[in-house]
């Protein structure tokens, strides 16, 4: 595959690794933080830090649009499925989200109509094809899937597609960020910046995390070369006593960020004063809403919803783990309570959940000091 | 020799898609549910197909299941995996199909011309793979039930002499052989439902696996530890339910898996791993090391195997785990699913 | 967030605005290109594909650039010492045997 087998060739890997290791001052412990959660899946699926030196130490951040969502959010979305009019869609990471009753797959064994779809666009067609039927898009993601709900929001409405709604639950990752800067138990010294939320936005975002809080950020693609790459950017830098912004997914990140993008996501969303991120708390104009010129689309003025506020277990450290302030396997639950099968929180579900990147990709790795094939098992 | 494995109780309150799909839920329904009611206490962990005495004779007896949506896809239908899947099952158990008894539960207002469709499929399968059918029953339920038809296929077979199969004969540096590339059949069937708008030229790879397991057994019988076809659940859920089998570590190296264009494209674009969709075609055989050139150049010599590979071996630690390696040095767990796999966007 | 694939445009319908057919490794789909109607995608461009839409277009020219910087990682402490011993600084492409598609010695670029 061209522009990905490249950019996970094992000789490039390799030399990567060892100007890491070059490069980073064994007197020195490095914390960087992954704002991304594709950039934690990542990292796991492709066992990156089994690469680095023991004094990098990787913090997983709460770019997982999943993860972050609070459980009274996914009840709400629920509720309206529970309407045999209505079909609700969302795409394959929301499948197995818990809300209160159950996840969107348990309520579709229970005969609500619940199908997964590629894109918000496969949900307006499915509402042009069933103009019986409510199709409703339960929408979630960061500033990169917002731009593809907006432009879907806009083409519902010049067509006039009347059975179709959205249930708006893009955030915006800046104020994330800045949450984590201002949080007093947090030490990060640089960051790998989310490199596909940057093909909307651009680079000209970060530059308050170098100027004003003294921390490099490199902007980073998703391939095993891109973070490694991000990893040396920063490594540099911090040798050279360095803060700036680079970019390091130049194929495919303008600085200036999409404008049509950017457009589209103006015409259609405004900011909420204020919106719940699980664990983390409310933090202001951070999630986005539709606009009164699109109110008909908006699935929280077509339907009631309940919009009660279901706080997590006690036990349950999601809030922590999201920050970074915990590894999962800190987290009391993990492994327990709290595994793939029987979730807790959505960061045991969600693919880029740091908990269940761990789980399934790191959890009974031991280190692997000798592997001796010559032992023999006895019978 | 391993580690008694924990009695898992069922305490689901429901049933869901996931209990069938092959992966960690489906294994809790049959062993905290259906194993400790129905089958008798055996310290052999449970396989495709079980060997039981008839008369004193050793004959291997399987059944299986045929729900599939669409019902023709590119590369086959409901009708030859029927049989193949049965066969497969069979031979993966180091045993030779020789009879099949058919149960269809068809949904009234079925076209007879879809139906006879099948079961021509299934007679061309059946004489491919050299079996023959003995019988069968045929149930029809009301419209809207059954999605169409639902076949399930019952088979007994003839023991391979020479073969030995179970996870208790697996030892570190025992290779793990794969026949051929594989997500083939989950890819094909995911695309042809037609909800996903991705085209792709791919089939699925329905075939009885019973050729290349008699040429193993002709040429490496005696290096044989165990088998499995990979079916739901993937290349993943087998080596898992190996490597909690035998208590050691399956290791797969990551680069030499066999994956066609067409299914990786499709993987990467839906965010999918290979290594869990399902396949009908394939197999995958531990083989102890000296046996193991033997092995893959018999499986190479059976025209369709050419893309059989050595994909990993068998290690002491860490036990009970699938790993992951490069050849850059990264390591991963590879993990059975909950559930089937689903499309991601994150 | 984020996965998107780099894909391949293969046609341009001329009677739809905003949408294209794009091929990963022989996969097809049809996406939508609006994000991209500044500088819309021709046939043989590329383009990140996340969730049916075209995020941004693929610069050849950034991705070799890259892969160059990073077959010199390294490299530039080697040349440089080499450099103050023989006089003449050097650098040259090193690393893994470089994609067909790099090589710009009239061969066909995909």
């Amino acid at each position: 595959m061209k522009y990905v087998d490249e950019f996970r060739d094992a000789a490039v890997i390799k030399k990567a690794a060892e100007e890491i290791r070059r490069l980073a001052d064994p007197s020195r412990h490095y914390r960087f933080m992954e704002v991304c959660g594709g950039h934690t899946h990542a990292i796991y699926r492709f066992g990156l830090k089994d690469l680095l030196p023991e004094n990098i130490e990787l913090i997983h951040g709460p770019g997982c649009p999943v993860c972050v969502l609070p459980m009274g959010r996914i009840d709400d979305g629920l509720s309206m499925a529970r309407d045999a009019n209505v079909i609700f869609t969302a795409f394959g990471d929301m499948m197995r989200v818990p809300g209160r009753e159950g996840s969107p797959l348990e309520h579709k064994a229970r005969g609500a109509d619940v199908r997964i779809v590629y894109s918000p666009a496969d949900a307006l067609k499915l509402a042009q094809k069933n103009s019986d039927r409510h199709v409703m898009f339960f929408a979630i993601g960061f500033e990169t899937t917002a731009p593809s709900t907006a432009l879907t929001l806009i083409r519902a409405k010049n067509l006039g597609v009347r059975n179709f709604s959205v249930f708006c639950n893009h955030v915006t990752i800046i104020p994330a960020i800045r949450a984590i800067l201002d949080s007093p138990d947090m030490r990060i010294d640089a960051f790998i910046g989310p490199g596909h939320v940057s093909t909307v936005i651009g680079c000209r975002p970060y530059e308050w995390i170098a100027r004003n809080e003294n921390k490099p950020i490199a902007v980073s693609g998703f391939e095993p070369v891109d973070i490694l790459q991000s990893i040396v950017m920063l490594l540099r830098q911090l040798q050279a006593g360095e803060a700036k912004v680079e970019n390091q997914y130049k194929r495919v990140v303008p600085w200036d960020g999409n404008m049509a993008a950017l457009k589209a996501m103006a015409e259609v969303f405004e900011l909420r004063p204020y919106f719940e991120w699980r664990g983390m708390g409310f933090i202001s104009q951070s999630a986005l809403g539709i606009k009164a010129a699109y109110a008909e689309w908006d699935a929280e003025m077509r339907f009631e919803v309940p919009g009660v506020r279901v706080t997590d277990p006690k036990a349950a450290q999601c809030g922590e783990v999201l920050k970074g302030a915990l590894k999962p396997v800190q987290c009391k639950l993990f492994g327990k309570e709290c595994t793939p099968e029987h979730p807790i929180g959505a960061l045991m579900v969600s693919s880029e959940g740091s908990c269940a990147a761990y789980y399934n990709y790191e959890h009974r790795k031991r280190p692997l000091t000798t592997i001796d094939t010559t032992v023999s098992v006895p019978a | 020799m391993s580690t008694a494995t924990p009695k898992i109780r069922f305490r689901d309150a429901q049933i869901e898609m996931a209990h069938g799909a092959g992966g960690k839920a489906s294994r809790r329904l049959v062993e905290g549910l259906f194993a400790p009611l129905l089958v008798s206490a055996s310290d052999e962990p449970l396989g495709d197909a079980a060997l039981v005495s008839v008369n004193g004779s050793q004959i291997a007896i399987t059944a299986d299941s045929f729900v599939v949506k669409p019902l023709r896809f590119p590369g086959g239908s409901i009708g030859e995996l029927a049989v193949n899947g049965t066969v497969n099952d069979l031979a993966v158990a180091g045993a030779v199909a020789q009879n099949l008894v058919v149960t269809f539960v068809l949904e009234a207002g079925l076209p007879t011309e879809v139906l006879e469709a099948e079961v021509r499929a299934m007679a061309l399968a059946a004489q491919r793979a050299g079996v023959s059918i003995a019988g069968g029953d045929t149930k029809v339920v009301e419209h809207g039930k059954a999605d169409r038809m639902y076949i399930t296929t019952a088979g007994v077979g003839r023991p391979i002499p020479g073969l030995s199969i179970s996870a208790r004969n697996v030892r570190p540096g025992d290779k793990v052989l794969l026949s051929g590339p594989i997500g083939d059949h989950g890819i094909t069937i995911l695309l042809a439902r037609g909800e996903l708008d991705l085209e792709a030229d791919i089939r699925s790879d329905t075939r009885p696996v019973l050729p290349f397991v008699q040429a193993l057994a002709e040429r490496a019988g005696a290096g044989v530890r165990w088998m499995r076809d990979p079916t739901r659940g993937g290349v993943a859920t087998c080596l898992n339910e190996l490597a909690r089998d035998c208590d050691l570590c399956v290791t797969v190296f990551e680069e030499r898996v066999p994956v066609h264009d067409g299914v990786r494209g499709a993987c990467e674009l839906l965010g999918l791993d290979p290594l869990h969709i399902a396949n009908e075609g394939q197999f995958i055989a531990v083989i102890a090391p000296e046996f193991a050139d033997a092995a893959l150049a018999a499986i190479r010599s059976v025209p369709g195997g050419e893309d059989a590979r050595m994909i990993g071996e068998v290690r002491a630690q860490p036990q009970a785990t699938v790993l992951g390696t490069t050849d850059y040095g990264g390591t991963r767990v590879i993990d059975m699913l909950v559930g089937d796999p689903l499309p991601r966007i994150c | 967030m984020c996965l998107a694939i780099p894909a391949k445009v293969v046609e341009v319908p001329e009677d739809e605005d905003s949408r294209a057919l794009v091929e990963v490794v022989g996969v097809r789909r049809h996406i939508d290109t609006a994000l991209l109607r500044d500088d819309p995608p021709s046939v043989g461009d590329w383009v990140l594909v996340h969730v049916g839409f075209a995020m941004s277009k693929i610069s050849e020219e950034q991705a070799k650039d890259q892969l160059r910087m990073l077959a010199m990682m390294g490299e530039d402490t080697a040349a440089l010492e080499e450099a103050q011993g023989y006089g003449t600084v050097e650098t040259s492409f090193v690393g893994p045997s470089p994609p067909d598609w790099m090589k710009t010695n009239g061969g066909p670029l995909q």
